[in-house]
This record gives C-alpha cells, sequence and structure tokens, in this order.
C-alpha cells in the first residue's frame, strides 16, 4: 500500500530569477540567472544531476517544443530532460516529476525548472487562445474566452449563491489585491512592488467584469528551479534545517463541472479534492491551525478567494470576513502570498509553481528578509490552471524534516 | 388539397435610423434624403443570409413533425458558401433526417419565390409529402448607395405539403427574361445597377404584369377577387401601378415594408407573403410576385386552418422585438465595411478542422447532445461515458436536440479583453432546464440586464471568420429571453 510522498524527498536547494518584464532576457537568459543561484545553494555540480523536468506553457513563444530549451540553455551533459506543460500547473508538475524520481530510488539529484518569456506575446496579458492552438473541437464550439473572463465567471456565481451584493465582493476581492501588493513591496524579486489602496484597486478599469486590471495578476518573464534529493543524501552533505516534501496533489477536471449537475460555479472542484489528499498526505487534521503560510494561485482576485474556502481554511461563505479580518495579511494567521503573489510577481507561467515553492523554501530556513515569518513549519502552495468549469488544480505541501 | 401548411419568420432585432445613414453621407449624396425615412432592419455581425434562415425555418417548424420533411430548399443571393451547399448547413442545423433532399436556390432575385414554386411541383408531384421553404439576405451593398437605404435583412420560411393546408396552392406562371436590372459577376462584392426609372418603366411595369396576367387567366380570377397583392419593389408606387393594370385595387396592394424593415431581396416576397398571412382571413386570395430577370408569380387562397398559426412568431412577432440603432459605424463594421483596428488578439487562426467538423457535425452545427439510455441524464456533447458520475455507462447515449430546449444563465462576464466583433464580449455557462449544460457565447443581449437565472434561448450564429480561407464557422449561442419589452 502506497503511503504517499511525506518526508522522502528533500529540497536541497533553490534559485529564482528577477520576474518582471525582461526586455534584456530570453528564456535562456532566465533560466541561467535561476539555476546559477539554484545549484550553488544546493553544494553539487552541473554535471551531479542526473535528469531534470523542464515547465514551459508556451513553447510558441518560448524555447519551442521539447525538452531541448533546458539541456540547450544550461548545457546539461546528456541527461534524461522531460518538458511538461499542465497549464499553470506546469512549474509544479516539473517539481513533482524531479521529486517522484528521486523517490523512486531512480537518481540521486534531479533538476525541476521552470520558464516563461510571456513579453514575447506582443500585447498584454497571456497570448489568445484561437482556433487552432486549443484542440480541434475546442476551437469550433468554445466561446473565445480570455483568462480573466473565465475566473471573472466565479464572482457571478459566488454572488448569486452567497447572496452577496456586487459592490460587497468586489470591496473583499479588492483587500485580496491591497493585501498582495503590501507584501510583494518587500519583495527585490517581485515585478510589481509599489502598495496600491483598496479605492485604488475598486476604481481600475475593468477587464472582465466585475474584475478591473488591478484584481489582475501581472504579466512577467521569470524563471524558477530546484535540485531535489533525499533526506539522507542531503544530511550525508551536511545539510541541516532540511525542508522536506510533505504532500504533492493533483487533481484534473473529468467533465463533471462542465457538464453535470452538481457544479454551482462558485467554487473549484478539483481544488477541494485535491486538498483533502494533500492534508492526509501531509498528515495535516486543521489547515487553519497548522498551516504557517500559504502562496495560492491569485492569477485574479476572485481565483484567491474562492480558494480561501476551497483549502478549508476560510468556511464556506466565510471569505470575505476573513480577508477583511486581516486573517491572510503578512501580520494575519495565515499569510498569504506573503512574497506578492501572482499578483505581484506575474505569471509566467511554467515557473509560478516552483517561485511559490521558492518562497516557502526561504521561509523555512529563514531567509526572507524583510518578509520573515516568525517560525514556519508548514508552507502549503497551489496552482489552478485551465477555467473554472474544467482545470488542473496542484497542491504541494513543504516542510520541516522532523 | 396542396399547399402552404405552416410558416415563420425572422426579421433581426436591430433597426437602423435611416437618417443616420443620410447624415453621414448627405455631402456627397444629398439625393438619399428622399429614402431616408424610416428604419432598416440591421443583422448582428453574427446573422448572415444561412443564420437567419435557420431562425425563421425553426419558427415554421415548430409545433410540426420535423422527421416528415422530405426536402429543404434554401434561397438566397448572399450565400456564406459558393461551393458548399448552403442548404446542407440549414438541414443540419435543424436536424432534419439525413434522407432529406436539399438544394440552394440564387443567381436571381426571384430565388425565394422559385423555391416555393419548385417545392410546390415537388409535393403536386406526389413524391414528397413535405417541403421547407427558407429565404434568408442580407446584402452587402455601397456606402451612400441607394440600396443600402433600401435593403433589410430578413428571412422567412414556409412549410409546403398536403396536412392541414393554411393556403391553398392555386397556380403559378412565370416569365422569363434576362432583363439586367442589376448584376454582381464573379469576385465582385457589390452590385453594379441600371437606371432606376429604366428598371420601374420597362422592368417591372412591363414585365411583371405579364406573368401576373398569366396567372390571372390561367387560374381563371379576375383581379378584382385578389383580397392581396404582394409584390416587392424598393420603389414606392410600381406595386399599386401594376396592380391597377390588372384591376386589383390599390387597398389590395401590401406595402413593400420600407419604413420597418426594408426590402429583404430573395427572402422579401416570402417575408411580405407570411405578413399578410398574419393578417389574413379565410378565403382570401393572394398572389404573390416576385421580380427578376423575369417574374414569377403565384396563387394562394387562406383556408380555415390559418387560425392554426397563433402561436407563431412570425413577421409581426420579429419586427415587434426591436431594437433601435443609430451607430452607422457599427452597422458598417457588422457588415465587414472598415477596415478597424481589432488588435493583435484578433491575429488567430481559425482555420476549422474539416474532418473534425464532420465527425461533430450534429454537435456543432445541429446542437445536438446525448441522453444516457440507462441513467437519463442529458448533457451535451454526446460522449461515449456518461458523465453522471453514478452512472458512467458507456456507448449508452442517444441523441438528444439541445437546440430546442430553454436554459437559464448560470455564470457570466463581459469582457472587454478578448476579440470579438462586438465588444464586450458575453458568455458564460448555460444550464438546460431538463439537464445538460454547456459554455456558450452570448448574443442579442442588452448590456448591464445579464443575471444568473437570466431565461435563455439557443440560436444559431455565426461563431467566426476564418477570413484568409473565406470560411464562415457557424455554432450556437445565448440569447436571453426578453419579455414584453422593446428596448
Amino acid at each position: 500500500m502506497a503511503d504517499g510522498i511525506r518526508d522522502k524527498v528533500a529540497i536541497l536547494g533553490m534559485g529564482c530569477s528577477k520576474f518582471g518584464e525582461r526586455w534584456d532576457c530570453g528564456p535562456e537568459q532566465l533560466m541561467v540567472e535561476a539555476f546559477e543561484e539554484c545549484i550553488k545553494d544546493a553544494g553539487i555540480g552541473r554535471n551531479d544531476i542526473q535528469a531534470a523536468w523542464f515547465g514551459q506553457c508556451y513553447d510558441e513563444i518560448g524555447t519551442g517544443k521539447g525538452a531541448l530549451g533546458l539541456g540547450m540553455a544550461l548545457k546539461l551533459p546528456y541527461i534524461p530532460i522531460t518538458r511538461v506543460e499542465n497549464f499553470c500547473a506546469t512549474g509544479t508538475e516539473a517539481f513533482r516529476g524531479a521529486v517522484y524520481a528521486v523517490a523512486s530510488g531512480a537518481c540521486d539529484f534531479a533538476l525541476a525548472q521552470g520558464v516563461e518569456k510571456l513579453k514575447d506575446t506582443g500585447y498584454g496579458g497571456l497570448p489568445a487562445i484561437d482556433g487552432v492552438n486549443s484542440g480541434s473541437l475546442n476551437g469550433q464550439t468554445m466561446p473565445n474566452i480570455s483568462a480573466p473572463g473565465a475566473f471573472a465567471q466565479l464572482a457571478s456565481a459566488y454572488r448569486a449563491k452567497h447572496g452577496v451584493s456586487w459592490n460587497d465582493l468586489k470591496r473583499a476581492i479588492a483587500q485580496v489585491s491591497v493585501k498582495s501588493h503590501a507584501n510583494g513591496a518587500k519583495n527585490p524579486k517581485a515585478h510589481l512592488r509599489k502598495p496600491v489602496s483598496i479605492e485604488q484597486v475598486m476604481a481600475s478599469p475593468i477587464i472582465a467584469d466585475p474584475l478591473g486590471l488591478f484584481d489582475c495578476c501581472g504579466v512577467s518573464d521569470g524563471s524558477a528551479c530546484a535540485v531535489v534529493t533525499t533526506p539522507e543524501i542531503a544530511k550525508k552533505m551536511g545539510k541541516t534545517n532540511l525542508v522536506t516534501v510533505k504532500a504533492l496533489q493533483l487533481a484534473v477536471s473529468n467533465g463533471q463541472e462542465v457538464g453535470y449537475k452538481d457544479w454551482d460555479g462558485s467554487y473549484f472542484a478539483t481544488t477541494r479534492k485535491a486538498a483533502k489528499r494533500a492534508y492526509e498526505e501531509a498528515g495535516i487534521k486543521n489547515p487553519r491551525e497548522e498551516l504557517s503560510m500559504i502562496e495560492v494561485h491569485d492569477c485574479f482576485s476572485i481565483t484567491e478567494f474562492v480558494t480561501y474556502e476551497d483549502l478549508f481554511i476560510s468556511p464556506e461563505g466565510g471569505a470575505t470576513k476573513d480577508v477583511l479580518d486581516g486573517f491572510y495579511d503578512a501580520e494575519g494567521k495565515i499569510p498569504c502570498q506573503i512574497d506578492g503573489g501572482l499578483k505581484c510577481f506575474g505569471h509566467p507561467i511554467g515557473a509560478s509553481g516552483l517561485r511559490m515553492l521558492y518562497e516557502m523554501y526561504l521561509q523555512l530556513h529563514g531567509r526572507a528578509g524583510e518578509r520573515q515569518l516568525k517560525d514556519p513549519k508548514f508552507g502549503l502552495t497551489h496552482n489552478l490552471g485551465g477555467f473554472p468549469f474544467s482545470n488542473v488544480n496542484a497542491i504541494s505541501i513543504v516542510g520541516r524534516y522532523a | 388539397m396542396i399547399g402552404i401548411t405552416s410558416y415563420g419568420g425572422y426579421i433581426p432585432r436591430m433597426r437602423l435610423n435611416r437618417g443616420v445613414v443620410y447624415a453621414s453621407n448627405a455631402w456627397m449624396a444629398p439625393g438619399l434624403i428622399g429614402s431616408a425615412n424610416g428604419e432598416r432592419s440591421m443583422a448582428n455581425w453574427d446573422e448572415d443570409s444561412l443564420t437567419m434562415a435557420v431562425e425563421a425555418a425553426r419558427d415554421c417548424l415548430s409545433g410540426t413533425d420535423k422527421t416528415q420533411i422530405d426536402a429543404a430548399y434554401l434561397a438566397s443571393v448572399n450565400f456564406p458558401f459558393l461551393d458548399r451547399q448552403n442548404a446542407g448547413i440549414f438541414a443540419t442545423a435543424l436536424n432534419l433526417k439525413e434522407s432529406v433532399e436539399s438544394a440552394d436556390f440564387t443567381g436571381s432575385m426571384r430565388a425565394g419565390l422559385s423555391a416555393v414554386l419548385a417545392g410546390i411541383n415537388a409535393v403536386k408531384s406526389g413524391d414528397y409529402k413535405n417541403v421547407l421553404v427558407a429565404a434568408g439576405d442580407r446584402r452587402i451593398t455601397k456606402m451612400a448607395y441607394l440600396h443600402e437605404l433600401w435593403a433589410g435583412d430578413g428571412a422567412a420560411s414556409l412549410l409546403l405539403g398536403s396536412d392541414n393546408v393554411i393556403a391553398e396552392y392555386k397556380g403559378a406562371f412565370t416569365v422569363t427574361n434576362d432583363f439586367v436590372d442589376h448584376f454582381r459577376g464573379q469576385d465582385q462584392k457589390f452590385d453594379y445597377n441600371w437606371e432606376e426609372r429604366w428598371i420601374k418603366d420597362e422592368g417591372y411595369l412591363k414585365i411583371a404584369p405579364k406573368a401576373i396576367k398569366g396567372l390571372l387567366e390561367k387560374t381563371g380570377v379576375s383581379g378584382d377577387k385578389i383580397a392581396r397583392f404582394i409584390m416587392p419593389c424598393p420603389m414606392g408606387r410600381v406595386a399599386a401601378q401594376i396592380a391597377g393594370k390588372l384591376g386589383i385595387g390599390p387597398d389590395k396592394v401590401t406595402d413593400n415594408m420600407h419604413a420597418v424593415c426594408g426590402d429583404t431581396a430573395t427572402a422579401h416576397p416570402l417575408v411580405m407573403l407570411v405578413s399578410a398571412l398574419e393578417n389574413a382571413s379565410p378565403g382570401d386570395k393572394l398572389v404573390v410576385a416576385s421580380f427578376g430577370q423575369g417574374c414569377t408569380a403565384m396563387l394562394f387562397e387562406v383556408t380555415e386552418n390559418i387560425s392554426l398559426m397563433k402561436n407563431k412568431c412570425g413577421i409581426k412577432g420579429s419586427l415587434a422585438d426591436k431594437k433601435p440603432e443609430g451607430n452607422y459605424i457599427k452597422f458598417l463594421s457588422h457588415r465587414g465595411m472598415l477596415e478597424q483596428d481589432w488588435m493583435m488578439r484578433a491575429e488567430g487562426n481559425w482555420r476549422s478542422a474539416l474532418s473534425t467538423l464532420y465527425r461533430h457535425q450534429k454537435e456543432i452545427i445541429g446542437l445536438v447532445g446525448g441522453k444516457c439510455k440507462t441513467c437519463g441524464t442529458e448533457q451535451f456533447p454526446k460522449a461515449d461515458i456518461c458523465v453522471n458520475p453514478e452512472c458512467l455507462a458507456v456507448h449508452t447515449q442517444a441523441d438528444c436536440e439541445f437546440s430546442e430546449l430553454p436554459g437559464k444563465i448560470m455564470t457570466y462576464t463581459s469582457d472587454l479583453l478578448t476579440y470579438t466583433l462586438d465588444p464586450p464580449a458575453h458568455y458564460g455557462m448555460i444550464v438546460f432546464n431538463n439537464g445538460g449544460r454547456s459554455m456558450f457565447d452570448f448574443t442579442d443581449y442588452e448590456p448591464g440586464k445579464i443575471e444568473v437565472g437570466l431565461p435563455v434561448q439557443m440560436v444559431f450564429r455565426i461563431r467566426n471568420f476564418d477570413k484568409p480561407r473565406g470560411f464562415t464557422q457557424y455554432f450556437w449561442k445565448a440569447k436571453p429571453v426578453i419579455t414584453g419589452e422593446e428596448a
């Protein structure tokens, strides 16, 4: 009987590029920037890496298809490299591949690296989905959905379900962005580093009702990576204060939300499934009490908002109270997006999951500078890719090695 | 007895005030003032001749058994496809049986009535019991041209057969004459027209009377027995002048609908006929005539069954459901007449995989989903495995038509970011009342009046244009049901 991933793999080192509009860099340079930090932190040589997982979503504006992009950029020694793409969970998927490889005993050191060079798109926002890049059938039937338009749907259903007015929900989700900007201002690697007021957020131009510009995360270039090994090897290398993987869960929609009668449109069915499994895998009984910090997928403020409930931290219908009470602030019970989140880092798809883990890793090692939280034990990261009605959800929990 | 057994009509919601067309063009074409009164119907950006004909046919087929239709004839001089049978798309959208005959009628303003006559003859021959005919036109005209004011967009449909005939067919007469009042050559976007006075004097007033006189003589009916004379002609008094030559009283001449709609080309004889049937009484004799490279005239006599048509939307219903439009630029934009900056998001590749379209033609063109024979769950799309997590039965689904099922909005947004020809794009999750749901674009909505729970009906519309390849992509959209309100 499988007993899960808990404490089988340790993070040996991590790196993260500066995120932003990196007009000076292609995906290759971004990867090298993150990798140099990571390999130094890990204390191994490039040729010690035995396998790698490469996360990149938009290959057409990145390094192209396949795993060549990573192998060529880092000049890795003819090792097995797998390219993964799983919507916004792409970075976390790269991590999962590397972690599973080490846990299986297939290799001692594995690299997970994600990158996205979004600012070669030519316009703001994510590259548009068109008729030929969304699948040959979707391309003939699906509405021409933008990312903010997809996630804005949540707000309409949440208002209807909980009887919340447009204005009250708008204010609550505005606070989500205000809180993240306050954190991002303290992070030198973040893209957006200016605090904003709730009035500024609420007054920003509407992109997809009710989401305004400041309800949307930034659009940036960036790369992040991790080298993983077993706790035993890490200890032999003299590493202390190990950070280990406690849970890695993924839940993928099967058509029920978009095709069957149960789902009401106001939450993520996948997140609820993956969260339960992740808590069980990590041995967490009461997430509201036991989690020290979370990095959730705040592609849009409403996404983060409903995720508070889907992670069973805020009670159903209780996200408004928690966010307005400061529960998720840096000084709150469970700081959320302590690094600034997607809101301030932007969302270079392939890098985001690893960027979130990077902050958890820094915090658990006490290396988060101005943002350092007091004595964190468990950090949870969460990615949500696709659309509220059909999506990919990834949840990872990392923590101190007991 | 054979004849018309049902009718349907469709005039798009938007009505362009002709005054704004005149105001924009008066500097160069002050003469437009003479035709600048009233309003003309204006197709939405996602409507064309085909989609409007589908709407008219859906109205016509309501309350009938469409499995009994043997042929589907579609007429237009503005078909989306020159070589791909438009009637085939039409029949698929209506989910008619596969063994239906289908044909396009085009090439002349007379094509609409030619299709009706062909349908009547097919029923008369005994080979077919029921023939569905529809005509739709969305004409593209040059800016500041008289026909920009004269034309309207719309469609109408007739069901022909022998059961419950509402208007009995009495006879037809045709004159064919290559009188070229206007033409559109291959690869030309616009019509080329000759002088109106010549068209009137040598065309309408000389050729049409020959056909109508022939009809009256053939059927043994004198002009004074005609209750309605139905003949489209955008030139105001021409129909009355023709009627006068044939002893038909001026009060019997049916209005050409210039003030409320405009001339819908091949559809217009049918549009005016449906409009006349909406006000007809049993025993009324109707002459309907259509001019174009000659003239065809047909005689119908209304029966007691006309009372069966009470629930049709028809021309009356669709004229009443209107939204005034005062933006000439928007009108031009919707018809592809302007070079606008739609920004880079519009540059996408919208090529349709034709093999995929073929495998999913019922789903895409007909909005046919599935109903699980094991658990009864209705679902869209139809799939090999039932979507009900308690069922998951494999290969159990029968066809289930969603196009006529009522639904309501479950989630929505208005999206200013994504590319659409009428921003902001509105779309969301539609839940059908008997089960089944999917994401759909919305159309013909009132901005600011979308809400969760709003009832919708499904309509067949253009989804996108694959411009480099000249391919129009169709799918179904959700149209909020607007009740008891004229916007």
